[in-house]
């Protein structure tokens, strides 16, 4: 299966020819160069996924890890070596499909969005860019060639978010979103030179073989400060999935990151980097749970914080993108928790299947939202919930996907959301109980603020519109992504995934407990009848709730401050006592010492010139001198 | 006599029939052939010669072990065709004026030369590395006089010639010693013997003045400046490169294969050798107002790091010394690309100065000269860090901890000069001289493209470069 190393191949030479020729060519030749390369790339990838689940994959019962390509690029000594490659095992050829997937959809959907813009050539540059690293970060061999994938997304993503560089809050949204990320993937690599230093290996491969003894193995009891090492290296990896993954509190940048264009938010803050995390985790599962479960303890308790924290936030927001943003947040948390509290082995690993599952089916309703509100956007020139509504006569697309998305999300079934979030309220009912019921809650809270959301933009009211800003359906560019996103989050949850995707890939059957389903189901609905009591006309209610509630409102409306907590901890802690010492230190001490250096050089410099004279007796001279100098000090000293 | 002997001389044979073909084609063309054909025709066959240099070739020893042949030597030889493979490319309009006439003889002259150096790598006793020696040295001083009308030119070349007759009698005196002591010049019987007694130290002593000549470096090196300058400038590229590279491989093996038994003494001497050359090098560098005296202190200081590179002594220094003179090739000759392509369109200017507000006339050379010097004054992500960081490991495996801190004082040292020339081009401002925007030929242009994807590339790729050197 060489030929997958196409589907990195590809984005990476579109990105080199978009950036360096784009501007000599049309924008629209460019974007349909990025669409068609994008749309080769997706078909690799649906190769690739075809011929590993039904052909290649299996050896015997177990799906099996398969290496087309690995090849060294750096070798330092014996144990480090980088090794860059593909790893295909059933993770990260789902990944493959659903990155190209929703990639492909949003390079389509920028046709139309994008158009006219100007820097269109850069945009699809950038896609291209973005969509090799998050490629080449699913299939890496090993933990550092992930990093080194897992960095070039933070930058393409930087640079796709400010991609309205002359936007002041573009720019600061840019600059947060990777400031916040990188201080995450500080831990991140730490967590990666721990690890490595004791194990000797970065290959996953290796890491994870047989109950991930090797980890067990090698960190023979090492402490700090009262925990294993192996427990400190695994919880700093997760600090970089929590990063990217927008855990509290390093959320902060996600919400902000909406200020990048509106398909820019679907690729990339629905269906690809924000699970970057999820997939480091799903990927080293077997670390985690044998090495360090502790570590995967604090990820379901971290998650069910912040998917509870995300939920209540988003239902007071009025911008509907920075809603989706928490919806996002939330969602994701859904997929860490699933993590943490599953088991390892058959019915026992079902948390793991479930994320994964969640992953799958989350990354195509979360980006049909995204490009719905893309849609809407793009028809009354507004984020705001209060320029909105009544739309649904005159948007009946964008409409009839974005109702499909929300019952999707809303956990109804037989839309896919309600599968997969199922097998995660099931994984979670019989041993943790106090995250079940929290989760319970949330997605109650979840169906609550989509159809919000929904009801504002689409119905509440009798909004009109002035004559010439009368919204109006999108063009097929923008529709046709819709419908087919909108197809796949019907029926993607039908998929029965454990039988692809389990914690040991050792195929299993789940299925659906009616118990929980019925109580998911209720609350589900119990949501989506509060929001259409609350939202389906205009009303005062809302607002008198909202009233009544005072200060608890206000504080989830401000977000609870956080930003303004992580300010204030940068501004005094980190600033005044760490860095301005450094600063001192870098001005008088190693300022003074490069200094001293170019004085020293230059001193010595002059008082040598006179050795080169020109004279070619001298030459001659110093050359004889020379040889008879060195033989001497050699034979006498 | 066995003919089979020949077989590993694969590559010698190719060398001398371009020469000949070149030779012949230079008697029976006529004129105007030669003027449009000439060059082209020489690229093309060396071209091929370089290409299949890089065919698998048998490996052994020739001639009683006078000759030998390794895939070591195959690689090394291959490395030296590709950069003059290069010069020949760069030397296109300089050879198209005042010295047209003469043009076929730069060319054969200069696989004279090579074919000394290939002889040089690949002697399997010391009488065959003084020979090879002599052939990469006389005609180079014809070389380094080819403009013979100018003044500079002569001078180099005479200056050129003085010092190597200097320097061979230096080593032909220290052969002798060696001789005296061990009663053979071949590299098999003299490992064994040689041990650390006077007589064999004075000998190693005198032999390394001889390559340190033609490595240039300190106190060896004072010729280095004058030549340089006054040289052609694609000879001075030749110079600084295949030439030193031929040296530093030769002294690979002599040092590796004849003194393997008293390696704690050369590493003493070349401990202090490598200090003062890098030192030196650098110190003079930055006083430099002429951009080819500049490269000639820049490439003594880069000779200091090759030096550091063998005194590690083991397999893991003499892979990274392979590979940084693999690298400094194409960052070299890079430079020596855009100076050749000044000084051919300035009427001959050298000057820094003339450098200034080059980027705003041409662009693209200022970038790659760009390039090409963050590369020598290893700056990530150009090849030249990589090469840089090896040698660095190599002489860390060696444990010679203080020696690596000079050399990486000196690195910050020649960041500054070597940022001098970007700061001329990109941020002074030229006043009346700046170089107007040209193009320059063809084959420069194939030329500095082949060192842009070397130096580019070269780094990236490493894992796999070295592979081919550990082969």
């Amino acid at each position: 299966m060489e030929y997958s190393l196409f589907i990195l191949i590809a984005p990476f030479f579109l990105f080199l020819v978009l950036g360096l020729l784009g501007m000599k060519m049309q924008p629209k030749v460019a974007g349909i160069i990025g669409t068609a390369g994008m749309g080769l790339c997706a078909i690799c990838a649906y190769a690739v996924a075809y011929q590993y689940f039904f052909q290649t994959g299996k050896a015997g019962e177990e799906w099996q890890q398969l290496i087309p390509v690995n090849f060294e690029w750096l070798r330092f000594t014996e144990y480090l070596h980088i090794d860059l490659g593909i790893l295909l095992d059933p993770i990260s050829v789902m990944m493959l499909a659903v990155i190209t997937t929703v990639s492909l959809m949003v390079h389509i959907y920028s046709l139309g969005y994008m158009h006219g813009e100007t820097g269109f050539q850069r945009y699809y540059a950038l896609l291209s860019l973005f969509s090799f690293s998050m490629l080449g970060l699913v299939v890496a061999t090993n933990i550092f060639q992930m990093y080194i994938f897992w960095e070039l997304v933070g930058v393409s993503s930087y640079s796709l978010i400010g991609f309205y560089y002359t936007k002041p809050s573009a720019v600061s949204a840019s600059k947060k979103a990777f400031i916040v990320t990188r201080f995450a993937d500080l831990g991140f690599l730490i967590g990666i030179l721990i690890l490595s230093y004791y194990t000797k290996t970065f290959d996953f491969g290796t890491l994870t073989a047989n109950h991930a003894e090797l980890v067990t193995n090698s960190f023979a009891g090492g402490t700090f400060m009262g925990l294993s090492l192996a427990t400190w290296a695994l919880a700093l990896i997760f600090m970089g999935g929590a990063g990217k993954s927008a855990m509290f509190p390093l959320h902060i940048w996600l919400p902000d990151a909406m200020e990048g264009p509106t398909p820019v938010s679907a690729l990339i803050h629905a269906a690809t980097m924000v699970v970057a995390g999820v997939f480091l985790v799903a990927r080293l599962f077997p670390v985690y749970f044998f090495a360090a479960p502790d570590v995967l303890t604090l990820i379901a308790y971290v998650g069910t914080f912040t998917a509870l924290f995300a939920a209540i936030i988003a239902i007071t927001q009025t911008d509907i993108k920075r809603v989706l943003a928490f919806s996002t947040i939330s969602q994701i948390a859904y997929m860490m928790v699933a993590l943490g509290v599953s088991d390892y082995g058959g019915h026992d690993g079902l948390g793991y299947m479930a994320s994964m599952f969640h992953l799958f089916t989350h990354a195509f309703f979360k980006a049909l939202l995204f490009l719905g509100a893309g849609s809407v956007i793009h028809a009354v020139h507004s984020n705001e919930m209060s320029q909105m509504g009544n739309l649904r006569k005159y948007m009946p697309v964008t409409n009839i996907t974005f109702a499909i998305a929300c019952l999707a999300i809303a956990g109804i079934p037989p839309f896919s959301g309600f599968f997969s979030k199922d097998e995660i309220l099931a994984a979670a009912f019989h041993n943790h109980p106090l995250i079940f019921w929290t989760l319970w809650a949330v997605a109650g809270l979840t169906a609550f603020y989509m159809w919000r959301l929904y009801y504002c933009i689409f119905w509440n009211g009798n909004k009109t519109y002035s004559e010439h800003h009368k919204p109006h359906e999108s063009p097929w560019t923008m529709a046709v992504p819709l419908i087919i996103l909108a197809v796949f989050s019907v029926f993607s949850g039908l998929i029965p995934f454990a039988g692809f995707i389990s914690s040991d890939n050792m195929p299993f059957h789940t299925h659906i407990d009616w118990l929980v389903a019925s109580l998911s189901i209720g609350i589900g609905v119990t949501g989506i009848a509060v929001a259409t009591v609350l939202y389906l006309r205009k009303s005062n209610r809302p607002a008198e709730i909202a009233q009544s509630l005072g200060g608890l409102y206000r504080a989830a409306l401000h977000k609870f401050y956080l930003d303004e907590i992580w300010m204030w901890f940068t501004q005094t802690v980190i600033f005044k006592y760490i860095c301005m010492p450094i600063a001192w230190f870098d001005r008088h001490i190693i300022d003074g010492a490069m200094n001293g250096l170019a004085w020293t050089t230059q001193k010595s410099a002059d008082s040598v010139k006179g050795l080169q004279s020109g004279q070619v007796q001298f030459y001659a001279w110093v050359f004889v001198a020379g040889s008879v100098l060195i033989a001497v000090l050699v034979l006498f000293l | 006599m066995d003919f089979s002997n020949f077989l590993l001389m694969g590559q010698e044979i190719g060398l001398i029939a371009v020469f000949l073909i070149l030779f012949i084609y230079d008697i029976i063309g006529s004129g105007k052939s030669k003027d449009r054909w000439f060059h082209w025709v020489a690229c093309i066959e060396f071209a091929i010669l370089t290409v299949w240099g890089f065919l698998p070739k048998p490996a052994g020893e020739a001639f009683g072990g006078m000759f030998v042949s390794s895939d070591l030597t195959v690689l090394m030889k291959n490395i030296l065709n590709i950069a003059t493979f290069i010069v020949f490319l760069q030397s296109y309009s300089w050879l198209k004026g005042e010295n047209r006439l003469r043009r076929s003889e730069f060319f054969t002259i200069t696989l004279v030369t090579l074919l000394g150096m290939y002889l040089m790598i690949s002697a399997g006793n010391l009488m065959m590395l003084y020979i090879g020696m002599e052939t990469a040295s006389l005609p180079m001083a014809c070389l380094a006089a080819f403009n013979k009308y100018r003044e500079k030119s002569a001078e180099a070349g005479v200056k050129y010639v003085l010092i190597s007759a200097l320097s061979s009698g230096i080593m032909l005196f220290g052969l002798s010693f060696l001789y005296g002591a061990t009663g053979s010049f071949y590299f098999s019987d003299l490992t064994s013997q040689v041990a650390g007694k006077p007589l064999t130290i004075l000998g190693f002593v005198f032999l390394l003045g001889g390559l340190g000549f033609k490595l240039s470096l300190v106190p060896f090196h004072l010729w280095t400046a004058d030549v340089y300058e006054g040289a052609p400038t694609s000879v001075t590229a030749y110079l600084s490169v295949v030439s030193k590279g031929a040296a530093a491989f030769a002294l690979i093996f002599v040092l590796y294969k004849v003194f393997g038994g008293i390696e704690a003494v050369w590493q003493h001497i070349l401990w202090w050798l490598s200090a003062i050359t890098i030192t030196l090098g650098n110190l003079f560098a930055i006083r430099q107002t002429d951009i080819k005296r500049f490269f000639a202190f820049s490439s003594i200081s880069q000779a200091g790091y090759i030096l550091l590179g063998i005194m590690a002594g083991n397999a893991q220094g003499m892979e990274a010394t392979v590979y940084y003179v693999f690298v400094y090739l194409f960052s070299n000759l890079a430079a020596f690309g855009v100076i050749s392509a000044v000084e051919h369109a300035s009427g001959g200017k050298t000057s820094i100065a003339a450098y200034n507000g080059l980027y705003g006339t041409n662009p693209k050379l200022a970038l790659l000269m760009t390039f090409a010097v963050f590369s020598l004054g290893g700056i990530p992500p150009f090849a030249g860090f990589f090469s840089k960081f090896l040698i660095f490991m190599a002489a860390g495996s060696a444990e010679m901890y203080v020696l690596l801190f000079i050399a990486l004082l000196n690195t910050v040292i020649s960041l500054y000069y070597y940022l001098l020339i970007v700061k001329a081009m990109f941020i002074k401002k030229g006043e009346s001289d700046v170089v107007e925007h040209f193009s320059s030929d063809i084959y420069n242009k194939i030329s500095m493209l082949i060192c842009f994807l070397g130096i580019l590339t070269a780094g990236i790729l490493w894992g796999c470069i070295f592979r081919a050197i550990i082969k």
